[in-house]
């Protein structure tokens, strides 16, 4: 059944017609020519595609594009807006990629993961349950981070990477 | 010094440089092939026919209900093929088969306006089969003596049955493990278009250009020269996109052709899984003799690999297996015999390693199983039989540098702290009961060079504008390797000028032809001989336009840092730019083609002898495990590495590739297990929720790794040495104190089998084993394993395409 929605993605308005069972990372790709967030597996188990709606981190794989509607889609190209990013320069300072096709989904989920934790959400490694920052150890990060797989495994890069940022962002010591 | 090795003052090669696409790859700018289909306008999509039986004759392919389907344009089938219908090099690989092979395999293809289209459209074709007997296990292949390509045998020494006889020690024992599947992130892809006059465009995630090149030529019936293959970057390869995306490109191509529209075939993950290859499992039955000073006397081994249905890179990863299955080791008396089943699986192919670390992995599981029954420490054990200069590998080559290996073990030695951590994981276990710890340390040697002597060329294409600017183009592929970052670096390198003035453009068979594989870790080294040998043709041109505006000799002019002069530094010097304007206008050609060929190499793949490699890469790996006893679960406390790369290209390049092959050879070894349903053939783990890779939970949680000093390769490009693959193999130091761990939960010196990979229900298995003292199944004596008959090499073994 087609539907039709206006999505706003990375600051730009668009209204399209889609099938109601368009994935959003679909119609970011297939539709509106945004290819930052990759497609990796389509099953929401890679995090290839994880994008900001409304600031809060999704597997776009597996949000339906006609829900995103009236919420803020933000990839990690549109973090880019107002020049790099903190995460981007922090990314490029501790080479925390290889291939590079899993890194845009790494940036928007680490910047998920540093407003989670400026707001006190806890996570299974969290043992303050009751803060209102948490604390991003490198534990707190591996885990918050744990569902965005890197076959090429910058993950040794990437956590110093995400620890920088949170430094400077107040939620580590 | 070698003038290859040699490097300037002011070299741009050894700085830590980011990766050069990383601004483009932090915002996902950065371009893959399927970013480009939103690009191109009228695509349509390709959709595979899959037959759900992993052996079975095709009777009937009806496709008229599937062009019936809205948005469907065409089917494609094996009438469609105007060449010749085989997507491989060995002419084993019907693109179309009118027999199923595996669980999975695509009889034909559906375009669609849409993908829902071609979906659909599959869906609709219908096929009948004649279902015939499968052979899925690689002891099922052994049993009904389905094998295929060639056999060799590696031979050293003396008789291999008079050096056991004469041992002090003999054992034997049976080792079967699985491969790999490389989950790429990025899957499959290609894009097709017909350009003018039927001339095909293919933009393909390859990591073999050239040969994705020919297959589609010789699919759509064209010369090469009519068929261009692009490949802007891959995101991911790992050996997985070396061979296998040939016939993925043929069927965009032959759409593309047919249809005249662009044609985009991109798999999905399940699709990815279930058509393409995978590392090969091995089945290895060894005997193998020490002397009471635990120094191996002796190897007779027959390593069995499990091919899948084509031969595709069978059998240069089995000569590769043979090759390594002496690791760092002095084995004075050497026989392995390799053979390759023919199961009804995905056709197996080249994975990071390429056989190499499977030959490694059968060495050192011995010593592993052996070390206690020998009364040695295991790296007690493994020290003793460290090469020691002046000797050769089974194959005949010298092992050159053997003095790195026990500089690198030395150096984790120290670093790691060793024998104190040693004493305390024995102090843990003695007073923990239910947990135990493992401290192992495990080392690599890994030849660098195809095996396949003609392979060892590479070509690049450097162009200097008339304002200075710089463009490179070589052979090789970008997949996350750095490769292009290296290529950059030495050619800034080799022209002296600022890195910044120096950009690249995708790999294009129309501007480098005739190249080998970014494969076998040997893209710097191939690629970058030739983009230096490019740059110095330009220079040695320059310096004779400089000579005389500086009143030089023109072998006196040096370029450095951008700027152009004589031999005395604060002399007078020109501008980089200026000097390249004046040799345009004096009418100086400004750009060159560059070849590289490796020299030195010889390989007789019938004898398995010769020198095949140009050097081997050393590493060092020690780690440290926990394992929990109720439940085989485990993690993984600290790991040191030193990693030989001789004089790095690009520091920080190859520390990523230390840590990342490192990772994903744990991955190998201990979480990813490849399962196939025995009964119908059906791959039961196509997705990451069934395959578990390795993610930021499985890190060690202190990994501290560096590249070894004073490590310069004089026959390399700027003495640097390659480091995609070798790294891989330091994983070994987890399995082995998986299996120390788990041994430890048994009584002192009990020796423990340990499953490839070690999961922790095969730990746990493990555990229960050293508990109830049951000892490694290895024999004392035995009997030689089997003796494959066939000829060590058939005709279709090294066939090149193009030659009958």
């Amino acid at each position: 059944m087609d539907h039709q929605i206006t999505l706003q993605v990375d600051g730009e308005r668009s209204a399209l017609t889609v099938d109601t069972r368009t994935s959003l990372l679909d119609a970011l790709r297939e539709r509106l020519g945004t290819t930052s967030a990759k497609k990796g597996c389509d099953h929401g188990q890679c995090g290839a595609c994880t994008v900001l709606l409304d600031g809060r981190r999704v597997n776009s794989c597996l949000v339906l594009a006609v829900t995103a509607e009236d919420q803020e889609v933000t990839t990690s190209d549109g973090l880019a807006a107002d020049g790099p990013h903190a995460l981007h320069e922090a990314f490029v300072d501790h080479d925390a990629y290889q291939c590079g096709y899993c890194t845009p989904g790494q940036i928007t989920s680490a910047a998920g993961v540093l407003a989670e934790a400026a707001q006190g959400w806890p996570s299974a490694v969290t043992e303050d349950l009751t803060a209102e920052r948490t604390e991003l150890t490198d534990a707190e990060i591996r885990e918050r981070m744990s569902g965005n797989l890197c076959r090429c495994a910058a993950y040794a890069n990437i956590v110093p990477a995400v620890a920088d940022v949170a430094a400077a962002q107040g939620v580590r010591a | 010094m070698s003038a290859l090795s040699e490097r300037p003052l002011g070299a741009v090669v050894g700085a830590a440089v980011p990766h050069e696409a990383a601004a483009l790859h932090v915002t996902g700018r950065a371009l893959y092939t399927d970013d480009l289909v939103g690009r191109t306008k009228g695509v349509l999509h390709a959709w595979p026919v899959q037959v759900l039986a992993a052996h079975a004759r095709v009777t009937a392919v009806r496709t008229d209900a599937a062009t019936d389907v809205p948005g469907v344009v065409r089917v494609l089938t094996a009438a469609d093929v105007p060449g010749v219908n085989d997507a491989g090099v060995k002419h084993d690989e019907p693109l179309f088969p009118d027999e199923v092979m595996f669980f999975g395999h695509a009889v034909a293809w559906v375009l669609g306006e849409t993908l829902e289209a071609a979906r659909l459209g599959a869906v609709a074709v219908e096929v009948d089969v004649e279902e015939l007997p499968a052979v899925v296990t690689v002891r099922d292949a052994v049993a009904a003596e389905s094998f295929q390509g060639g056999q060799p045998t590696l031979l050293r020494g003396p008789d291999v049955e008079e050096a056991l006889a004469g041992s002090a020690h003999v054992f034997s024992g049976e080792f079967e493990f699985a491969g790999q599947e490389h989950f790429y992130l990025e899957t499959h892809c290609a894009l097709a278009q017909v350009d003018e006059d039927g001339q095909v465009f293919v933009q393909s995630s390859t990591q073999h250009p050239t040969e994705t090149q020919e297959i589609v030529a010789h699919v759509l019936g064209l010369a090469s020269s009519e068929v261009t293959v692009q490949c802007l970057r891959m995101g991911g390869g790992f050996g997985g996109k070396e061979m296998q995306p040939h016939g993925l490109a043929a069927i965009a191509a032959l759409g593309a052709r047919l249809t005249g529209r662009p044609v985009r075939l991109r798999l999905n993950r399940a699709q990815d899984i279930t058509m393409t290859g995978k590392r090969h499992g091995f089945l290895a039955q060894w005997r193998v003799g020490f002397d009471d000073d635990g120094r191996l006397t002796a190897l007779d081994a027959t390593l069995t690999s499990d091919g899948g249905w084509s031969l595709d890179l069978s059998e240069p990863v089995l000569a590769r297996a043979l090759c390594h299955i002496d690791n760092a080791y002095w084995i004075p008396a050497v026989r392995v015999n390799g053979r390759i089943a023919r199961t009804n699986k995905t056709s197996q192919t080249a994975f990071r390693g390429f056989g190499g670390p499977q030959g490694m992995l059968v060495i050192e599981d011995v010593l592993g199983r052996c070390a206690p029954t020998l009364g040695f420490t295991a790296e007690e054990l493994r020290r003793r039989n460290f090469y020691a200069a002046g000797q050769d590998t089974p194959y005949g080559q010298p092992v050159r540098h053997a003095d790195r290996l026990a500089t690198a073990w030395q150096q984790v030695l120290d670093s790691s702290d060793f024998s104190a951590r040693t004493a305390s994981v024995e102090a843990f276990n003695a007073s923990s009961a239910h947990v135990k710890r493992g401290l192992a340390i495990t080392p690599v040697k890994f030849g660098i060079s195809f095996n396949f002597t003609a392979f060892n060329q590479g070509g690049a294409l450097v162009h200097v504008y008339k304002d200075g600017s710089v463009l490179i183009t070589h052979g090789g592929t970008e997949m996350g390797q750095g490769l292009h970052t290296k290529m950059l670096q030495v050619a800034a390198t080799a022209l002296g000028v600022p890195l910044s003035r120096v950009r690249l453009a995708p790999t294009r068979t129309d501007k480098v032809p005739n190249t080998s594989a970014t494969a076998a870790s040997s893209g710097a080294d191939l690629n970058g001989g030739a983009v230096k040998n490019a740059c110095e043709q330009i220079l040695g041109r320059l310096a004779q336009v400089a000579a005389e505006e500086l009143h030089v000799p023109a072998a006196d002019v040096r370029f450095v840092d951008g700027r152009v002069r004589g031999l005395d530094a604060d002399g007078p010097s020109l501008p980089w730019e200026d000097v390249v304007r004046l040799a345009y206008f004096s009418r100086v050609q400004l750009w060159a083609a560059g070849f590289y060929r490796t020299e030195g190499l010889h390989w007789d793949s019938a004898a398995m002898r010769g020198e095949p490699f140009k050097y081997f890469a050393y590493g060092v790996a020690a780690a440290e495990v926990e394992v929990d006893g109720f439940t085989g679960a485990y993690r993984v406390r600290r790991v040191d590495i030193v990693h030989d790369v001789g004089d790095s290209l690009s520091p920080l390049v190859d520390l990523g590739q230390v840590e990342g092959g490192f990772v994903q050879g744990v991955g190998w070894l201990t979480l990813e297990d490849l399962r196939w349903d025995e009964r119908t053939g059906k791959i039961t783990t196509s997705s990451a929720s069934t395959y578990k890779l390795p993610s930021f939970s499985e890190m060690p949680e202190d990994f501290r790794v560096s590249l070894l000093d004073a490590a310069h390769e004089d026959g390399a490009v700027y003495g640097a040495k390659a480091v995609g693959e070798p790294p891989l193999m330091l994983a070994f130091s987890v399995r082995e104190a998986l299996r120390q761990a788990a041994a430890a939960f048994g009584p002192a010196g009990t020796s423990v089998d340990l499953a490839s990979p070690a999961t922790p229900e095969a730990v746990f298995w493990a555990v229960e084993a050293a508990r109830a003292a049951e000892g490694a199944h290895v024999r004392d004596g035995g009997s030689a394993p089997p003796q494959p008959q066939g000829p060590p090499i058939r005709p279709e073994s090294e066939r090149v395409l193009g030659q009958a």
